[in-house]
């Protein structure tokens, strides 16, 4: 027999700088990876010069110019800056603009706010007054009273309509989806009952189906006179679709709990009220966050079928202002410009999204 | 089935009469009989599936039973809430995979139940959760997460939160299964600790020089039954049923 002496710890061999060592092993590492590196080059030179000339180099920034004197080799920018506010704020008056800006300024100035008072026992409470208190005055706001003009939701429209639409999604799918998903895990038959059929109904159906429905079909059960408004029922029809996948994707986050959680917590002596919201939805909704932002992502984005039941969002706005007969024939433009403003915004979310994932892992580690 | 006589023991706190637990079609629990007095350490052991774990979730009703009742310090469980809720507020349960809550620090770990269930001060809450940390030894662990501890770590806080209710049965199921050997110890010297102070315990364990230490009376089960109990020199000394005896060589042997 024999003892070993401990044996001191050394570094990995690093033989080639690591750019090279990258290049061989994720691009050049067999001959298919080498074919297939060949064909993406030669497709990126197929496709990226003619986007940037367009965009950039055959391009009149000249944001004076006119229809006519921009030529059509390039794209034309002026026709952006010429309908920017109708792009950000559709058809609203001009003299009462400010009162959008103030709303998307509170956001600002309350997040700066909420920072700020980050270590603060009253943070929480700051929080949830603020999301009680902000959707009624941004209601106010957007749409008057209280001694500000009215400004119909027909004349809503751009940026702010896309904005509202998703954020009224958002924050009205976010509670109604934790309840749908108690919902479907409950014991009592009936609740359940009614969570997996209204869940499995409105899973399949596709949006447009209820955007329909909510601007024609839903008018027929009331009475005649009663007419409500219009971006008002494609508010209800998105927030019921949206919670039926945030319902969902909760319900995964519950599944991933293990058991030992809701027995730890009913030994404890906690209520079911308070087993869900201090044990259980805590760790459910963290995990689910990638999900929860992803299912948001695709709402963002779905936003833009309310056109075609009449409603002026971003998109729609591309083909009011090239119908006017001194920019015509300037969609595309318009398209690039939108698809670029919905990029930044979705990838932020995404980013946030990543940066919440770490925030909330590292809480266990540091 | 008499109970050992002891002095210092001298009211019943557990009444068991003719359990009877089925899962299903599988019959776990057969008829038992059990009287636990204030202040007894039980050890409960017995081969895997013979329902020992069963048994102790019942007392806290962590499992329903079919036939027969339950009295805990005075209380029957039924399906009544507020009866199970007022067992559980006095009934704490420590597991084998220690279940602590991994989105709360130690320190909110143990404060969570006293703060919302007894309705303590946050600061009450918080004075006598670091006591009872100083007294497992981690008191300097209070901010940590429990996925930064070791898994013996983890069972004494576990043992921590169980105790910061002040409870008067402490429950233990299989405490140190889960442990890595060079851990075990530590947790068992825990216990050893705490059934020196009187509190009353029911431990499923297979570590029989704990309970060889500090039990009054231990306990073999198997096939849902109870099939001898005795105190600790009689039951390893002078193993009356042949289960025990081959229960016993096995778990002895290796």
């Amino acid at each position: 027999m024999a003892v070993y002496p401990l044996k001191e710890t050394k570094k990995a061999p690093q033989s080639q700088t690591k750019a090279i060592q990258w290049l061989k092993e994720n691009l050049l590492s067999s001959t298919s990876n080498v074919l297939l590196t060949l064909t993406a080059l030669y497709l990126i030179y197929l496709i990226l010069p003619p986007i940037l000339n367009w965009t950039i180099f055959d391009a009149n920034f000249d944001l004076t110019a006119d229809n006519d004197s921009c030529g059509r080799e390039g794209a034309c920018w002026a026709f952006i800056y010429d309908n920017f506010k109708m792009f950000i704020y559709g058809f609203y008056p001009q003299e009462e603009l400010w009162r959008i800006d103030t709303m998307f300024g509170l956001i600002v100035v309350m997040i700066m706010f909420g920072s700020w008072i980050k270590k603060s026992q009253y943070r929480m409470h700051y929080i949830i007054g603020a999301f009680l208190v902000y959707p009624i005055a941004a209601f106010f706001l957007l749409h008057g009273g209280l001694g500000l003009e009215v400004v119909g939701t027909d004349k809503w429209g751009g940026l702010t309509l896309t904005i509202v639409v998703a954020a009224v999604g958002i924050v009205a799918s976010f509670p109604l989806g934790i309840l749908f998903a108690l919902g479907r895990q409950s014991k009592m038959r009936i609740v359940k009952f009614i969570s997996v059929v209204f869940i499995e109904f409105v899973r399949g159906v596709p949006l447009i189906t209820i955007l329909f429905m909510a601007s024609v079909i839903l008018p027929l059960f009331f009475s005649v006179g009663m007419d409500f408004d219009k971006l008002l029922r494609a508010l209800i029809g998105i927030t019921l679709f949206q919670t039926a996948y945030i319902a969902e994707v909760i319900r995964g986050g519950l599944q991933a709990i293990p058991k030992g959680q809701y027995e730890a917590a009913d030994a404890s002596g906690l209520n079911f009220v308070q087993k869900t919201t201090l044990i259980i939805l805590p760790q459910a909704l963290k995990i689910s966050i990638p999900n929860i932002v992803g299912s948001f992502i695709a709402l963002f984005k779905d936003t833009t079928l309310i056109l075609i039941i009449g409603l002026y969002d971003m998109l729609a706005i591309v083909g009011a202002a090239t119908s006017n007969s001194s920019w015509l024939g300037r969609n595309s433009e318009g398209y690039v410009f939108v698809a670029f403003v919905m990029w930044v915004i979705l990838y932020s979310m995404s980013r946030y999204s990543k940066k919440l994932e770490v925030r909330f892992s590292t809480e266990h580690k540091n | 089935m008499s109970n050992p006589t002891d002095d210092r023991l001298c009211c019943d706190i557990i009444e068991i009469k003719g359990l009877n637990k089925w899962y299903g079609e599988f019959h776990a629990l057969k008829n038992i009989d059990l009287t636990v007095k204030e202040g007894e350490i039980i050890v409960i052991c017995g081969p895997s599936g013979s329902g020992k774990s069963t048994l102790i979730r019942c007392i806290n009703f962590l499992e329903k039973f079919q036939e027969g009742s339950i009295v805990v310090d005075g209380t029957e469980l039924t399906d009544d809430v507020k009866k199970i809720r007022q067992v559980r507020s006095e009934v704490s349960m420590v597991f084998q995979h220690f279940n602590l809550f991994p989105h709360l620090s130690i320190i909110d770990n143990l404060t969570l139940a006293p703060i919302w269930v007894h309705n303590e001060t946050k600061q009450q809450a918080k004075e006598k959760a670091l006591t009872l940390l100083d007294r497992v030894g981690i008191k300097d662990q209070a901010e940590k997460y429990p996925n930064q501890l070791s898994g013996g770590q983890q069972q004494r806080v576990a043992i921590a939160r169980a105790l910061c209710t002040s409870p008067k049965i402490m429950l233990f199921d299989e405490p140190t299964s889960a442990l890595d050997p060079e851990m075990i110890s530590e947790v068992l010297d825990v216990m050893i600790e705490l059934a020196k102070e009187g509190i009353t315990m029911l431990c499923v364990t297979h570590e029989m020089g704990f309970a060889k230490k500090v039990a009054d009376r231990v306990i073999f089960m198997d096939e849902g039954q109870v099939i001898e109990q005795n105190t600790p020199d009689k039951f390893f000394d002078n193993p009356e049923s042949e289960r025990l005896q081959l229960f016993l060589d096995q778990i002895l042997t290796n």
